[in-house]
């Protein structure tokens, strides 16, 4: 039984590390590109919206819209609408402050969730480009001015920025912000093949047309930036990521927080791609069909599987000293013995759970050279691994049970 | 897709599947390395045994002031460790692993036959434990014993543990249950020449069972008692 449970741990390794691989070998094809895009600056101001919706968010909003407002993009050109979507404490006031001040549009409405507040916006948006911010991000200044640039391509439908914790201060937000940067690549090389599965919430921008063309937002499982990406990449629109147009993101500081946040994501891809099933292993669908989608979902099981052996073999071995240290009467059971190199015997398998985790490393060094930002910081990945199956796992459940998770 | 994407697609699997090889490899060559550390250990052991056997040859009775107890070798129990670590690695079918059980099982007669010439001629007191055990799945308290076994060694060093694959296709193996009649269920211990006892015994059970080992256990508690009683001055 352990023995058979071992040799299954090769699938999900060769997966693994077939991904890291097929990421890596793009990102060295696309290395050029990147330098160039980075040197370009954009050739031409088109008129945008920039919708926040916002639900109880009187303590971060303002910060937001702070940052919004410092947005290096001419002012005639941006209009800023914030959607009350039936707040129950101070937003109200805080919104109506800035729309005094500083003139930003505040439309209120009942409750209805995150996404009836962004299709209200995009609804009554008369931009050319259209994007949104959620009230938990900020952005830097130059972000708008390096995602409009690559709309210059007529064919990009869709630009998502590079996603960064904003100030991560604990141990937990130090794991995120790794896992942050490794998405930064990620983002990047999926966006050079054409694959993106998710606009995230946080500073994505589309072309007005393509609500128009494709309709309006859906619940989608409380995760509507997931769905709108694989209706998008269903009618094969192109979305592509602008990697220096910053944005910052409140990470959860506790592990119930982050818990509930992840379990929504991946049960939110789950069902997603539930409904989006057509797009999996097929060509037509691009890289996206063939590769992202079916590798994402099979990550959600692999950890767990991957996890499941780690586990099962740990309890075993203490299962076998606690049988041993019985035969011996639990007499001294740690006599001391010298170390012996014989006994360093790396089995192919750690040999390549070690290597799948020096790659995933070089994919989180690789975001953070993409975000300019020191390389070898404290990173800890391993750790979070660890974390990752609570979620993966809570998600699974619901989803066999069909529960739907509130989106916060 | 256009055809340069697949292309991407073979390279990425045959770059992961060269990973592969070479982790299988990088393996593979070092648990090759520590069977050769084994033969190598094994050699040494067969040189000093039939170094020892010449001179109790030449010397006779004399003998027993020029051999002193490092005649018998403190290899012995490393490298059983050692072999049932790579068995676990390789297989038990592994020919490597299964030649090395039978040059093994080889010295290990050879060693019991030293020790009770020298118990015999120099009256030394060694307890020789002969311990038959199967790994074939037909015995689920042998890697219990053999545990048990190794914490007695480790715990008494004049104690002296022979273990043999019930199993393993090879004469000597063979004589030796012949010779000390062991039928019954294993594991099988066979306790300073004493008659046979079959099935599991823990520790306790174990030492209380046999008068010399009990003597032992009695003599290292006197001598941790007297140590920490004995004033340093």
């Amino acid at each position: 039984m352990m023995d058979l449970l071992n040799n299954f741990v090769y699938i999900p390794l060769f997966i693994s590390l077939y991904f890291e691989v097929f990421l890596l070998i793009t990102f060295f094809e696309g290395k050029r590109t990147i330098k160039t895009e980075e040197a370009r600056s954009s050739r031409e101001v088109p008129s945008v919206t920039l919708i926040v919706p916002c639900w109880n968010e009187e303590t971060t909003v303002a910060h937001t819209l702070d940052s919004i407002l410092a947005l290096d993009y001419p002012k005639d050109k941006l209009t800023v609408v914030a959607v009350n979507d039936g707040s129950t404490d101070g937003t109200a006031n805080v919104l109506q402050d800035y729309a005094e001040r500083f003139g930003i549009t505040v439309y209120t409405k009942e409750n209805g969730g995150k996404h009836t507040a962004l299709n209200l916006g995009i609804s009554r948006a008369q931009s050319e480009i259209v994007g949104c911010l959620d009230a938990d991000s900020t952005v830097a200044p130059n972000a708008l001015r390096e995602i409009i640039k690559y709309f210059d391509d007529p064919e990009a439908m869709a630009v998502t920025p590079s996603i960064q914790a904003w100030q991560p201060r604990t141990l937990l937000q130090r794991i995120q912000e790794a896992e942050y940067d490794m998405s930064i690549f990620l983002q990047k090389t999926l966006s050079m093949l054409g694959a993106l599965t998710v606009t995230p919430g946080p500073f994505s921008f589309f072309r007005t047309r393509v609500f128009k063309e494709l309709g309006p937002y859906r619940h989608a499982h409380s995760t509507e930036d997931m769905e709108y990406a694989m209706r998008m990449q269903k009618a094969r629109y192109k979305i592509v990521n602008a990697h220096t147009a910053y944005v910052y993101t409140n990470t959860p500081k506790t592990f119930k927080g982050l818990y509930r946040q992840r379990r929504r994501w991946t049960y939110g891809f789950l069902a997603n791609a539930r409904d989006y099933r057509e797009l999996f292993f097929k060509p037509r669908y691009g890289h996206a069909g063939v590769l992202t989608m079916p590798f994402r979902f099979f990550t959600v099981f692999s950890a767990l599987i991957l996890v499941s052996i780690i586990i099962t073999n740990a309890i075993h071995s203490v299962l076998i000293k606690l049988s041993q240290w019985s035969a011996i009467n639990y007499h001294n059971l740690f006599l001391s013995k010298s170390f012996d190199f014989f006994y360093v015997n790396p089995s192919t398998v750690v040999i390549l759970e070690i290597l799948t985790l020096m790659f995933a490393f070089i994919l989180i060094v690789g975001g953070k050279n993409l975000a300019k930002k020191q390389l070898f910081s404290k990173d800890i990945i391993y750790f979070y691994g660890l974390l990752a199956p609570f979620w993966l796992g809570g998600a699974v459940w619901n989803f066999m049970r069909a529960k739907n998770v509130a989106w916060r | 897709m256009p055809n340069s994407a697949w292309k991407k697609y073979v390279l990425a699997f045959v770059i992961t599947a060269a990973i592969f090889v070479t982790a299988l490899y990088i393996s593979n060559q070092i648990s090759a390395a520590r069977v050769n550390e084994i033969a190598a250990t094994q050699d040494k052991i067969s040189l000093d045994i039939a170094a020892s056997e010449t001179q109790f040859a030449l010397l006779g009775e004399r003998s027993c002031e020029s051999v002193g107890e490092s005649t018998l070798s403190d290899e012995m129990g490393s490298l059983a460790a050692k072999l049932s670590y790579t068995e676990g690695r390789l297989g038990s079918d592994n020919p490597e692993v299964l030649q090395q059980k039978k040059y093994y099982s080889l010295l290990e007669v050879k060693d019991f036959l030293l020790s009770k010439k020298m118990t015999e001629k120099c009256g030394w007191k060694p307890v020789t434990i002969l311990y038959f055990y199967s790994n074939d799945g037909d015995c689920p308290d042998c890697a219990n014993e053999g545990y048990v076994l190794t914490h007695l060694r480790q715990l008494y060093p004049q104690v002296r543990v022979y273990s043999f694959d019930y199993n393993l296709d090879f004469s000597i193996i063979d004589t030796m249950r012949t010779m000390y009649h062991i039928k019954g269920p294993l594991p099988a211990l066979v306790i300073n020449d004493a008659k046979a006892t079959y099935g599991f015994q823990d520790e306790d059970t174990l030492i209380n069972s046999s008068p010399q080992l009990k003597a032992l256990a009695k003599a290292a508690a006197a001598a941790a008692k007297n140590a920490t009683t004995t004033p340093t001055r």
